[in-house]
């Protein structure tokens, strides 16, 4: 489903990807984690042509990410994505906000998209919310509505860039749950996330980064039983001490 | 001191300044702002752009028109859209502009400059999240600006668009120089016919402060409430 070889990225001179390699089979989740400042963020954006890259290929669904010729609107309309900030759109309610994809990109008649917006929104728990504005919800309230607008797409897979790391301690599992659920129904997620118990409950994958290098990309099991590198180790312990 | 003024002439001449000079002055202000706002905003997303062409293209005319007096740009205008347009449709003759067209030209042409810093600011003002987000729905750029950042760079600057407007609003003023009769105009016209500068001149000063500083106080009290929650 998303393929990626050897890609490497600079920022002027300074490499942030280091010629990365991985992918993710449909139906399956990675979780790309990793010390902050080690690339995994930027990686994950790579994928669906937030972020350039300057070598290597990346492919998703057959589709070449880097080729010239490649429409990416299209492309990026059948990806979901849910950033570490949320970023709903602040001018429109919850229920704009779930709309305006499927309207201006699908095409979808309004009825259509607000009752498919309505299905996610009842889904995350925030039905009642939807004449609402992001500034009215709560953090984790938020993210459980970016994560029913990238869902109303219809997706292929999801990306989740840090979808908890901006959120307060007693919000996390709301949006946890809903990730592990979604997990749960097959969903295709790569997940750059420092939530190992997430990790271990519903990952088949673990991607280990470090200074824009991918240093372990092994099983689950593998991972959290013996990692290879030496970094892993050191990156494992300071998380998992308590 | 005011033993000798005539205050009279005001009583007398009131509707002639403000349904004819007034209402020019306005009519041109709102059509001016509306026109100056749209080129402007086209002209801050130039500037903006990764087309270093553009980019380079927007910015070279925002810096030029800025940097010369609009008096100036008033003349320039005036003389050149006759064959700017001739040129335009391919025309050997200059076309006939009307005095009141090639002023509005002027206008919009020289706030765009203008009211296109406010907008880029107000588009930098979006975070860089929010494109992203709009991207990864699928949009393209025009949809993302239309939809996503336009509208609110657009309600993050409504107070600075509005403190151009009050500039522009005086600014009308100067179509004097092509004899155009608008409220300055106006009253210039009865105050020389009566002999009635100084009082006139007054009045008009008054009338200008007190709509100038209304419409500052409101843009002070529009700037606290407009501030989107996030």
């Amino acid at each position: 489903m998303i393929e990626l070889k050897n890609v490497s990225k600079w920022y002027g001179s300074f490499q942030v990807l280091d010629d990365c390699s991985t992918s993710v089979q449909r139906g399956e989740v990675v979780v790309v984690c990793g010390p902050s400042g080690s690339g995994k963020s930027t990686l994950i954006k790579t994928v669906n042509g937030l972020e350039p890259f300057q070598k290597g290929e990346i492919w998703v669904d057959g589709i070449s990410v880097g080729a010239k010729g490649t429409d990416l609107p299209r492309l990026r309309a059948r990806v979901g994505m849910v950033f570490q900030h949320f970023e709903l759109f602040p001018h429109l309610s919850v229920s704009q906000n779930l709309n305006l994809g499927q309207i201006k990109v699908l095409g979808r008649s309004r009825e259509e998209a607000t009752q498919k917006g309505l299905l996610y929104l009842d889904r995350v728990g925030l039905a009642a919310h939807r004449d609402k504005f992001p500034g009215e919800l709560s953090g984790g309230q938020q993210q459980r509505v970016a994560i029913a607008r990238a869902l109303a797409m219809d997706p292929i897979a999801m990306l989740f860039d840090e979808p908890t790391s901006a959120l307060d301690p007693e919000m996390i599992n709301e949006v946890l749950d809903v990730m592990v659920q979604l997990a749960r129904e097959g969903m295709t997620m790569m997940v750059v996330t420092h939530e190992m118990g997430f990790a271990k409950k519903v990952a088949h994958r673990v991607v280990f980064m470090d200074k824009g290098v991918i240093v372990e990309d092994c099983e689950k099991e593998e991972f959290f039983g013996a990692p290879r590198s030496e970094r892993a180790h050191a990156f494992l312990s300071k998380i998992l001490t308590h | 001191m005011f033993g000798n003024f005539d205050f009279e002439i005001i009583e007398r001449t009131w509707p002639y300044l403000f349904y004819v000079g007034m209402a020019f002055t306005i009519k041109l202000t709102i059509v001016a702002m509306l026109g100056g706002i749209m080129a402007g905003t086209l002209l801050a997303m130039g500037r903006l752009s990764h087309l270093r062409v553009i980019s380079i293209l927007a910015g070279g005319y925002v810096n030029l028109i800025r940097s010369v007096p609009l008096v100036l740009v008033i003349f320039w205008f005036y003389f050149l859209v006759p064959y700017i347009g001739a040129w335009l449709i391919g025309s050997h003759e200059p076309i006939k502009v009307g005095d009141y067209t090639s002023a509005l030209v002027t206008f919009i042409l020289f706030e765009a400059a203008y009211y296109c810093e406010i907008m880029r600011a107000g588009i930098q003002s979006v975070s860089r999240g929010q494109v992203y987000a709009a991207y990864a729905l699928g949009m393209n750029y025009w949809q993302m600006m239309g939809q996503v950042v336009l509208p609110q760079a657009f309600r993050n600057m409504i107070p600075l668009l509005l403190t151009q407007t009050i500039v522009l609003f005086q600014d009308v003023s100067l179509v004097y120089v092509l004899s155009l009769t608008d409220f300055v105009g106006a009253a210039d016209k009865v105050a020389h016919r009566d002999g009635r500068l100084t009082e006139m001149y007054l009045f008009v000063a008054l009338v200008y402060f007190v709509i100038c500083f209304t419409l500052s106080t409101i843009v002070k009290r529009l700037q606290m409430r407009v501030a989107i929650v996030r």
